[in-house]
């Protein structure tokens, strides 16, 4: 098994490959640009496709474009290139094509820095562009993880035909550690939906275009079906110290490992603290965090954001108490930090 | 019953039947005397002349032929407003032997699409734009198109489209045609018998241009649009061949030949991908229970931080520890300064980022100055001589690292002798395992020879 040290950023890119990605479509950004220029160094030389595109905007829709002939594609962007890509999100999910995209995510709004945040949350989860949609969400906090999530990314986004995000920030793509890959490149299979430009596939479609009120209708009914059944096969969390504490923290990504190391000290100290780090923001762990929610005292959401994902934290508890360590602007919180907060009591 | 001779056969490209608009439709949706009904008869013709039927995949755009798809029996893809060059670059990149036509009105082309026809053109991808050229939004209702020309009037430019307010008309045959890729560019219109033939013998060129791997087409197509033109379908195309063609002359603005353009490479996939990306395999061993070590290495950019920090992680991945690295990124490190965050560890590795370190790796003054306060007490800072020192009760170890790596011709090897140091002193990992580290770091690179040697004189440098 090789085993080798890579930053984030160019393991989503190896990631890719074993899961036999053929069309990586970018625009630069800091901190994903590494990403499209890992996609450039393995791609060509691989027999796939690398291009810059003219702004995400285009690279969204080459996406689709390459998608709908049946290739694993994918782009990554941070905020303000996501933001962009929005139109072209909802058609993907309109035209019911499978895609994968990275969301580096750094510090808005605005122009705002180049420093990690958490702050695309609503924007990734809940949909980010027009219409009723979801994308699956995975919420990487290792290197391995970023690879690992982007291998089972592909598979998600052609099984259910919709988009899957990698949801990770500054630091994961930045950061560098140990990541093993794997001895089993997959290879794509013909989509029965896609277009091949050959007789078989000659009366394919792809829209998201139904004038009857009735068709569109049924369309948004069957999206949501998919939805739900994602919402009952994918949720994915992982918890820590949950079954002897009595207060709970609640993270994703860099932030859950400043948790699990202020939950180590604090355990020394003497304090139980479980943590609930999600893999998936969509779907949402609801049921685990209400019953969670039950046999936990407080419940700390420690967050890079305004408390995004506090809110659905606060909408799958009912718990209103929820607390909320908050940062912002590229600020990371600190192990002493939360020590000092959880020791300090309650505060809302 | 009446005798009737059929004149021209409806094209085979052309489904018999258009259900996809409804049951038994044998109508389209276009309005009387409007031109995308000729257009589309031409192409489908030419697509049968060629016999690429399989192989074509139409983008329809947003506008009045958002429904191309419901004629054309190819495959289809229904694009966002704009975006279907962007698109066809997708569809073509991923079936190089698929016949693309992204077929496009003036509003999606050359007004909120302008990026994505000028860069697919520029590029010169192997697909064909039909550009529908009616001087009007269709679909919305009649608005001033970018194509409108001056003094028009429309439900947005009710006085007559106005340079002060409006500026000019876009050729875009004029403009495409500038660019050094595109290889044939040609305005034609299907208002007269004479040139509806030629618009024909354009199209099959274009086409004929994608099918060789020539190179990108632009057909521009002057078509009347009486509906929102307020004429009959008679004045409607008097008004193509006397008024709009005074903006838009139908002219030949290119027609070039060039060599085939290169197909992709043989795509690489199982062990051969395997061996494309894999390094050779690290050994692996039982993690020894160590406890966790925060180093933090800087300095100025070039002096070789991120690739001492980069050893460092090797050697921790060859006795199988824990590692993160963490780099500062961005404009920090084009401000020349450098730093990396770097902790090894027996167990999982929380937070990355390090607030206290055990050992300061410090290149220049500047990152002594700033990181010696994180230094915890029992840590240890490495640091050149050369360096003043600081004054706080720190242990710290000051060697002559420049002057050792320069004697023995590495002159910039002080990062290695750092290293070399911290690992001698800190018993963190053996010569043996940074000479691993070494070759796995610089595998197919210049200096190993001399930075191994140099390293074995700097253990030995340290009693």
């Amino acid at each position: 098994m090789p085993k080798r040290v890579v930053t984030g950023n160019e393991a989503l890119i190896l990631g890719a490959l074993m899961a036999d990605c053929t069309h990586f479509f970018g625009y630069p950004i800091t901190p994903a640009s590494e990403v499209a220029e890992a996609a450039a160094h393995y791609f060509p030389a691989s027999g796939r496709t690398f291009l810059q595109a003219e702004s995400e905007l285009s690279a969204i829709n080459m996406l689709y474009g390459a998608s709908s002939c049946g290739a694993r594609a994918m782009t990554a962007s941070s905020g303000p290139g996501i933001a962009l890509m929005g139109e072209g999100l909802s058609y993907l999910a309109g035209a019911r094509l499978p895609a994968v995209i990275v969301d580096i995510q750094r510090a808005g709004p605005g122009l705002g820095n180049i420093w990690p945040e958490q702050s695309d949350y609503n924007m990734v989860v809940k949909g980010g562009g027009h219409g009723n949609y979801s994308n699956i969400v995975l919420t990487p906090a290792s290197v391995q993880e970023m690879y690992d999530f982007t291998k089972k990314a592909f598979d998600l986004a052609q099984k259910y035909r919709m988009n899957v995000f990698i949801l990770a920030d500054g630091y994961l793509g930045q950061m560098m550690e140990a990541l093993e890959i794997d001895s089993s490149p997959e290879i794509n299979k013909r989509q029965e939906w896609a277009l091949y430009g050959d007789k078989a596939s000659r009366d394919h479609l792809i829209t998201s275009i139904y004038m009857s009120v009735e068709k569109q209708s049924d369309h948004n009914k069957l999206l949501q079906a998919v939805y739900r059944e994602v919402e009952e096969k994918e949720v994915d969390w992982q918890e820590y110290n949950t079954e002897q504490s009595s207060i709970l923290m609640i993270a994703y990504g860099i932030t859950s490992r400043i948790c699990r190391s202020a939950i180590e000290q604090l355990k020394a100290r003497g304090t139980e603290v479980g943590l609930l780090r999600l893999k998936s923001a969509f779907p949402f762990p609801k049921k685990r965090l209400k019953e969670l929610s039950a046999s936990h005292k407080r419940l700390i959401v420690v967050e890079m954001s305004s408390g995004q994902m506090a809110d659905d934290v606060v909408l799958a508890t009912g718990n209103l108490a929820v607390e909320k360590f908050l940062t912002y602007g590229g600020k990371i919180p600190t192990v002493a930090e939360l020590i000092t907060y959880v020791e300090g009591g309650p505060q809302w | 019953m009446v005798n009737t001779v059929q004149v021209a056969a409806k094209s085979d490209s052309f489904y018999r039947c258009f259900s996809r608009k409804e049951e038994n439709q044998l109508t389209t949706h276009y309005c009387p005397g409007c031109g995308h009904g000729i257009i589309h008869k031409l192409v489908a013709s030419v697509i049968d002349q060629l016999k690429v039927q399989d192989r074509t995949i139409f983008l329809s755009p947003v506008g009045c032929s958002v429904f191309a798809y419901y004629y054309f029996d190819t495959g289809n893809i229904q694009c966002s407003h704009g975006r279907a060059p962007a698109v066809a670059t997708g569809v073509k990149r991923a079936l190089e032997d698929a016949v693309v036509i992204s077929y496009q009105g003036d509003g999606d082309l050359a007004s909120i699409g302008m990026t994505e026809i000028i860069h697919a053109a520029n590029r010169g991808e192997l697909f064909t734009v039909i550009f529908i050229n009616n001087a009007t939004y269709g679909m919305t209702g009649g608005q001033m198109a970018p194509t409108t020309p001056l003094g028009e009037k429309s439900v947005t430019s009710p006085t007559g489209r106005s340079f002060d307010n409006d500026g000019m008309p876009l050729k875009m045959a004029e403009l495409i045609a500038t660019l050094e890729a595109p290889v044939f560019v040609q305005r034609c219109s299907v208002t007269t018998t004479k040139e509806i033939l030629s618009t024909k013998r354009a199209i099959r060129k274009a086409l004929e241009n994608q099918i060789n791997r020539v190179g990108f087409s632009f057909i521009e197509i002057l078509s009347p649009c009486p509906t929102n033109w307020k004429m009959d379908p008679l004045t409607s195309r008097r008004h193509v061949n006397e008024v709009l063609t005074k903006t838009f002359p139908l002219k030949n603005f290119k027609d070039i030949q060039r060599g085939a353009k290169a197909s992709k490479g043989e795509k690489i996939s199982g062990q051969e991908l395997m061996d494309f990306v894999a390094v050779s395999p690290l050994k692996s061993r039982p993690a020894p229970a160590i406890k966790e070590h925060k180093i933090i290495i800087a300095g100025f950019g070039g002096q070789g931080i991120l690739f001492a920090s980069k050893l460092l992680a090797t050697c921790a991945l060859i006795e199988n520890y824990q590692v993160t690295y963490l780099p500062s990124y961005g404009p920090e490190m084009r401000g020349g300064e450098a730093r990396v965050d770097l902790t090894i560890s027996g167990g999982t590795i929380g937070s990355p980022l390090i607030e206290e370190c055990d050992y300061l790796l410090a290149l220049n003054q500047t990152a002594l100055n700033a990181f010696k306060q994180r230094v915890k007490r029992g840590g240890k800072v490495f640091r050149n001589s050369s360096l003043a020192p600081h004054e706080s009760d720190l242990d710290e170890i000051a060697l002559p690292a420049t002057e050792l790596a320069q004697e023995h011709q590495v002159p910039k090897g002080a990062n290695i002798v750092l290293v070399s140091a911290l690992l001698k002193e800190s018993k963190l990992f053996t010569l043996q395992t940074l000479k691993e580290a070494l070759e796995i770091v610089l595998e197919g690179k210049e200096g190993l020879t001399g930075n191994l040697k140099l390293a074995g004189k700097a253990f030995e440098y340290i009693n």
